[in-house]
């Protein structure tokens, strides 16, 4: 391999790519970014995108719009990113653009130069004129190693991702021998971030090792955990760095063909990871004889059929093979023996997309984020409870407080913080006193939850943790694949005494045998999802076993949330004489009148939706919830009917 | 040939096969309902085959471990049998065992595994689990009885074996998983060539042959 013909091959895409961006610069327009993944355009991005087209054309101004990846700023959806150099300023960051809000930054920034001040989240850049986006937590606690481009290029143009570096960590790597960079990456401590944390170097090696033709490396997109979204991101935001990963997985191990497997529940990420391939083929960076060199790699999307199960590496290839997608003993492991019996790397996308900037930049340089044995940074989609969900990129280590408080801004609208669940339903509940624990493979797996893929959930005072653990129970066991017996079975037990006990109808006996079953389906289960789908019951049991005993013996649900333990009740203090708001918005006519001339609810007919409770005007707020149902006093109807 | 240690005594066992059949075919019993002898890759989904390895700390499945030289087994520890004994009873939650019309006369499997582990047919302290699903379902030549299937799946694999193509598979998820058959319309235009293994390799009596069916020969739960 000719090491100087493939550094000049990629120098003149290199200039390519910077031309383009030097020529986008001396244009001197300005530019409108809008966040576009599907996050952007669930939350209007298309129709913010529209208004900003209708608004330039009427007032005939020239601005290029260019439609970006996510961002990971959920809560600020639609974003948009507006640089406008003739202004002075630098490029700024708006939040919540909707309709309305584009219509008037065209009219007062693009066209007058009036930036807007109340719609700005932050400049992209420190300046003396507006607060730059940096001084917040959450953006300046984040450090996106992986994530650095997300959000910040055009997704489906190559140059841009090239003009950003991309590409060079494969250059560098193809004038590696497969052997040091397999060494390099192992170095490096790379773990795999699909959830079980295995070295990827380690991987790498033995299925470099394995004397066999035609390896696969297969890139597991089929993210199914629910509130979880870090790989959809991925590869809607920046598809190249996935790809490059890819690729310098390929050149590692041998293999020639590799497969992109995403959820055909993701149909953005497949169109984008799709042109990504077309394009990068386009300039020979994927393909045959890729920048010249004798190493090919023909690379193919595979759309998963939307089982959770398939996100198991063993179910993932029985589904590529044409079969039904249900997880295999292993060993044989697929780096021995995977898809089609030939030696075959699963990956996740956060795992290859780490790879290039580790091989761009050193492993020291990722080492140097992180912690020991959980070195580099950790993907996790912050959802619930908190006042700025969304995706966040920290350094492997960070508390969770520092997490959940500091980066997400802590639980909105005054309420406490209960419970987090860490990496979804295979994932535990953790309380309070684990807030402190450091997010790494080892720490969160010690404490009864685990990395997972990254999904995670925060609750505030008003979670029930026993409707929590049945809501995750719920799902699994709804996608087990139904092979084996603990899975299949055991599952459904566990949710039946759930369900009884949420119902108020749990015994004493139902939460030992609910502790029990679920140690035994730990242990005896095939695969993965039945050996993790009892954790977030055991942690809760561990942790919250005061609130299960409360709903088993008093009949009391303390959250207030299970409808069976639960009832409502109006404070004849606090009724207003008169008011009838809530006897209009009772679906049941479970409200009458009292002799009193104010209201009370029927036991027998309410059902407990609590609309009467939202409609009942502040000043009175005199419809109260109370668990068990019967603290609440029960006034008969008088015979008329009223 | 190696020699291994299965609960104190030593047996005698061939190169690559597995655990469960070395001991089964030196006559020690251990609980298993989708074992099939000759099968390539043990399915490993009937979870009853647990044993302890000296060096391993869980129970293993028997089914997936082979036989190696000095291997030290013990099938009867306590963590072994409360493996076994819930999963047979999570088996039993779903089999509706109804001895009176049940087809499996005098050999069940099921009978032998519970005298084993000590424990009753009962599903208990566990319940009955109800499924919403049809009691009866015609396969045109077969019925189908979902209660009292297992799901040991060694229906589909024979069929693919005998056949070359699957007229069985699973279908559903979860608990709600069932057996399915693939065929309608006219019969006697399914590739199904009534050869009956099917039926004949069901340990359960969920697979039941009707009269045009032929009576497989050689197989046997």
């Amino acid at each position: 391999m000719n090491k100087d013909d493939l550094t000049e091959r990629f120098a003149s895409i290199l200039r390519r790519a910077d031309r383009r961006a030097r020529e986008r610069r001396n244009e001197a327009i300005p530019t409108i970014y809008i966040v576009m993944s599907t996050c952007g355009l669930a939350s209007g991005a298309a129709e913010t995108k529209q208004a900003f087209e209708e608004a330039l054309s009427d007032k005939d101004i020239g601005a290029r719009i260019v439609p970006v990846g996510c961002l990971g700023h959920c809560y600020a959806e639609p974003l948009v990113v507006i640089d406008h150099p003739a202004t002075g300023f630098p490029p700024i960051c708006y939040h919540q653009v909707t309709v309305a809000r584009a219509r008037r930054l065209v009219r007062s920034y693009l066209e007058k130069g009036d930036p807007v001040f109340e719609y700005v989240l932050g400049a992209l850049e420190e300046n003396d004129l507006i607060p730059a986006v940096t001084d917040f937590a959450r953006f300046n606690l984040e450090q996106r190693l992986v994530m650095e481009h997300c959000g910040r290029i055009d997704p489906d143009d190559i140059y841009q991702y090239i003009a950003a570096g991309g590409y060079s960590g494969l250059v560098k790597a193809l004038c590696l021998e497969p052997e040091e960079l397999i060494d390099e990456i192992e170095t490096s401590g790379l773990r795999g971030r699909g959830g079980a944390g295995f070295p990827a170097g380690r991987k790498w090696r033995l299925a470099s090792t394995a004397k066999a033709d035609g390896k696969i490396i297969i890139c597991n997109g089929d993210e199914g955990d629910p509130g979880a979204y870090m790989d959809r991101t991925i590869l809607e935001s920046n598809p190249h760095q996935l790809l490059e990963g890819l690729a310098i997985c390929a050149y590692a191990v041998g293999a020639d063909q590799a497969i992109v497997y995403v959820r055909a529940e993701y149909p953005l990420a497949v169109k984008t990871i799709k042109g990504a391939i077309k394009s990068a083929e386009g300039v020979a960076l994927l393909g045959s004889t890729i920048l010249g060199t004798t190493f090919s790699l023909n690379v193919s999307v595979f759309q998963g059929s939307g089982a959770f199960v398939c996100g198991e590496e063993t179910a993932l290839i029985q589904s590529i093979e044409g079969k039904r997608g249900m997880p295999q003993h292993r060993p044989p492991y697929p780096v021995e023996k995977g898809l089609w019996g030939r030696p075959t790397v699963v990956n996740n996308v956060k795992t290859l997309s780490s790879v290039p900037p580790i091989i761009k930049n050193g492993t020291e340089w990722f080492r140097g984020s992180g912690t020991e044995t959980s070195p580099g940074t950790a993907i996790f989609s912050v959802v619930g409870n908190v006042k700025h969900p969304g995706l966040v990129e920290i350094a492997m280590g960070t508390s969770l407080r520092t997490l959940i408080f500091d980066v997400c801004g802590g639980i909105p609208n005054k309420k406490s913080f209960k419970a987090v669940q860490i990496g979804g339903p295979s994932g535990g509940c953790l309380p309070e006193s684990f807030l402190d624990t450091p997010i790494d493979f080892d720490s969160l797996t010690q404490a009864g939850a685990m990395m997972g893929s990254g999904g995670m959930v925060v609750m505030d005072e008003d979670s029930c943790m026993v409707d929590v653990a049945r809501y995750f129970i719920d799902f699994t066991q709804k996608e087990s694949c139904g092979k084996c017996t603990f899975c299949r079975i055991g599952t459904r037990h566990l949710l039946n005494i759930l369900d009884r006990i949420t119902n108020g109808e749990g015994s004493e006996q139902d939460l030992e045998l609910l502790g029990t079953l679920s140690e035994d389906i730990k242990l005896g289960s095939l695969c993965g999802l039945g050996e993790t789908a009892p954790n977030p019951v055991l942690t809760s049991l561990r942790y919250f076993l005061d609130e299960y005993e409360a709903h088993i013996k008093e009949n009391r649900c303390p959250a207030h949330k299970c409808r069976a333990l639960t009832a409502f009740y109006i404070d004849l203090e606090k009724c207003a004489r008169g008011c009838e708001v809530c006897v209009g918005c009772c679906p049941v006519e479970a409200i009458f009148t009292t002799r009193g001339r104010k209201k009370a609810i029927d036991q027998k007919l309410c059902v407990k939706c609590g609309e009467c409770a939202v409609v009942c005007p502040p000043e009175y707020d005199a419809v109260l919830k109370v668990s068990p149902p019967e603290l609440a006093p029960t006034l008969e109807r008088t015979p008329d009917g009223k | 040939m190696v020699k291994l240690i299965v609960d104190g005594k030593e047996i005698k066992a061939d190169e690559g096969r597995s655990v469960l059949q070395s001991c089964i075919e030196n006559g020690m019993f251990i609980p298993n309902m989708c074992f099939i002898k000759k099968r390539q890759h043990p399915p490993a989904s009937c979870r009853l085959c647990f044993v302890e390895i000296d060096g391993f700390d869980p129970p293993v499945t028997s089914c997936t471990e082979e036989v190696r030289e000095g291997l030290v087994i013990r099938t009867d520890t306590a963590a072994v049998r409360r493996l076994q004994r819930t999963a047979f009873k999570l088996l039993m939650s779903a089999h509706h065992c109804e001895p009176k019309h049940c087809p499996v006369k005098g050999n069940c499997q099921l009978i032998r595994i519970a005298k084993h582990l000590n424990v009753g047919l009962t599903p208990k302290p566990l319940e009955l689990l109800e499924r919403d699903v049809e009691e009866e379902v015609d396969f045109a030549f077969f019925t189908y009885y979902p209660f009292r299937c297992v799901l040991c799946g060694k229906c589909v694999y024979i069929c693919r074996q005998i056949n070359g193509h699957n007229l069985l598979t699973f279908a559903n998820r979860g608990f709600d998983t069932v057996i399915a058959f693939f065929g309608s319309g006219d019969p006697a235009r399914f590739p199904c060539h009534r050869c009956g293994a099917c039926a004949s390799i069901c340990p359960t009596g969920a697979l039941v042959r009707k009269p045009e069916c032929k009576r497989a020969s050689g197989v046997t739960p």
